[in-house]
């Protein structure tokens, strides 16, 4: 297991400097194994904030955003559990686990997810979501494999904090830090336009998004541009015509 | 098995419990300390380690004097155990002359203290050593091969366990580093939002007006944000402020 995870990082870190590590990272973890997609996200304990740090393609970003906006999914299960959450047959499992990710699976184009977290001791840093877009199992070797880039990642992400030095953030991380600030900037103004937490503040823009089908990102850069605010009225929200 | 083969194997099996579940470092280096002692034949044993700044620091002794031998030779800068984590390999002394010659200062404490010799066994996992076993003896009589050896082995099964330590304290640091980083950020764009909503900055000017109060006041961004969001600390706009 340690040759195979010290193998993954080497194999990245020959590929040259055309891609990120963490990218190169996701991209030989679509080759090595019988899966179409790979998303690295960072996410807080309680698996209901993060962000990117690489994705290879549509449907697995598009998964990736959808349990973001939802705050629901295998991924932020397997955060939450600190435990691999495998979903080999997500259109006849999903729906009852998680309702609304559920729900928008028969047009996400992924039928199978694997989550494994990624974690030392009692820390928690992120997970490294596998896609595929047919159903069926991981085999037992592929399962190991898997193991092994999810550990691969951790050392990476670990690696990457360890040459930017404490306090301070890599310009790979950057990027995934970077990616959901106008959300939160969004939640901290809710947070004062209804007088809740911003915990309390983020629920309410998901569930904002989820009811209007609109993306949160489209509904932050609303409130942050002040054209549409938060209150307490049936509708939960007022437009502003003509703000900024 | 005869008592000593079997105190041998019951201090292998001890030394190497400590690999297993969490282990405490100090110990770890009292087990070895104190069985060098009963299966070296030495009067007096003790640890030294480097911290992870280069520093080297008595960490565990049999004995009060092996401990102040140890302080001596890290006040003075002279002495086998140092030698023997300057270099990875044993210092074995040939005799009471070539203690003389190699650490004056040292020596004489050492007999004052009434030992007769000094030894130090590096403890060491292939290129990096973090350590040195110092054994003082009474007896003038040149340790023997065999005890050199077993010596040697007891310190190698220690510093696979501190390394390994080492490493996971290491992983979890720079673990606990990247977790902040993300919780702060968020902590940091939520704050910009309060701000803003509460005082009708733009984001931009809302962020600016947390960094000049932090640097007029001498204190960290994240802590400015965490007093906004939790309402203890009101900034004002451009225009009151």
């Amino acid at each position: 297991m340690l040759a195979r995870v010290a193998e993954i990082l080497n194999s990245i870190a020959d590929g040259g400097p055309q891609a990120s590590l963490p990218v190169r990272l996701c991209q030989e973890c679509v080759v090595a194994l019988s899966i179409t997609g790979v998303g690295l996200t960072l996410m807080t304990a309680d698996g209901l904030s993060g962000g990117m740090v690489a994705v290879t393609d549509r449907p697995a970003q598009g998964m990736e955003e959808l349990q973001f906006a939802l705050g629901q999914g295998p991924c932020v299960d397997a955060s939450r559990s600190r435990r691999p959450v495998l979903q080999p047959d997500l259109l006849s499992t999903a729906v009852a686990r998680w309702p609304e990710f559920g729900a928008a699976i028969p047009t996400a184009g992924v039928r199978a997810i694997f989550a494994f977290p990624l974690q030392v001791g009692a820390f928690r840093l992120g997970v490294l979501a596998l896609y595929r877009d047919t159903p069926g199992r991981l085999g037992d070797s592929e399962l190991t494999d898997a193991l092994a880039y999810a550990d691969a990642a951790t050392t990476l992400l670990l690696d990457l904090q360890d040459q930017a030095g404490a306090n301070r953030e890599h310009p790979a991380l950057t990027g995934a830090l970077d990616n959901r600030a106008v959300v939160h900037q969004a939640t901290g103004m809710i947070s004062v336009q209804l007088g809740v937490s911003p915990t309390e503040a983020l629920l309410r823009l998901r569930a904002h998004a989820y009811a209007t089908d609109r993306p949160m990102h489209d509904i932050s850069v609303a409130v942050v541009g002040r054209r549409m605010r938060f209150d307490h009225s049936e509708y939960g929200s007022t437009t502003i015509k003509g703000g900024r | 098995m005869t008592t000593r083969e079997q105190l041998v194997a019951e201090t292998f099996v001890e030394l190497a419990d400590t690999l297993v579940a969490e282990f405490d470092v100090i110990e770890l280096l009292h087990t070895l300390a104190s069985r060098s002692v009963e299966l070296l034949d030495a009067s007096a044993a003790g640890i030294m380690m480097s911290d992870q700044r280069g520093g080297l620091t008595v960490m565990a002794s049999s004995a009060e004097e092996a401990r102040l031998l140890e302080l001596y030779e890290l006040q003075n800068n002279e002495g086998p155990c140092l030698d023997c984590v300057r270099s990875g390999e044993p210092v074995v002394p040939a005799d009471l002359a070539a203690m003389r010659t190699a650490w004056p200062e040292f020596t004489r404490r050492l007999q004052e203290f009434g030992f007769s010799t000094a030894q130090a066994i590096p403890l060491r996992l292939r290129s990096e050593t973090i350590g040195a076993l110092n054994l003082f003896r009474t007896s003038s009589t040149p340790m023997t091969q065999a005890d050199l050896a077993l010596g040697q082995a007891l310190a190698d099964v220690a510093t696979i366990g501190l390394i390994q330590e080492r490493a996971i304290a290491a992983s979890q640091l720079l673990a606990e580093q990247l977790q902040a980083a993300l919780n702060s950020r968020i902590l940091l764009e939520q704050a910009k939002g309060d701000l803003a909503e509460r005082t009708g900055l733009p984001m931009d000017q809302a962020f600016q007006l947390m960094r000049s109060h932090a640097r007029n006041q001498g204190r960290r961004l994240g802590d400015i944000a965490t007093e906004i969001i939790d309402g203890s600390l009101v900034l004002a706009g451009a225009k009151t402020g």
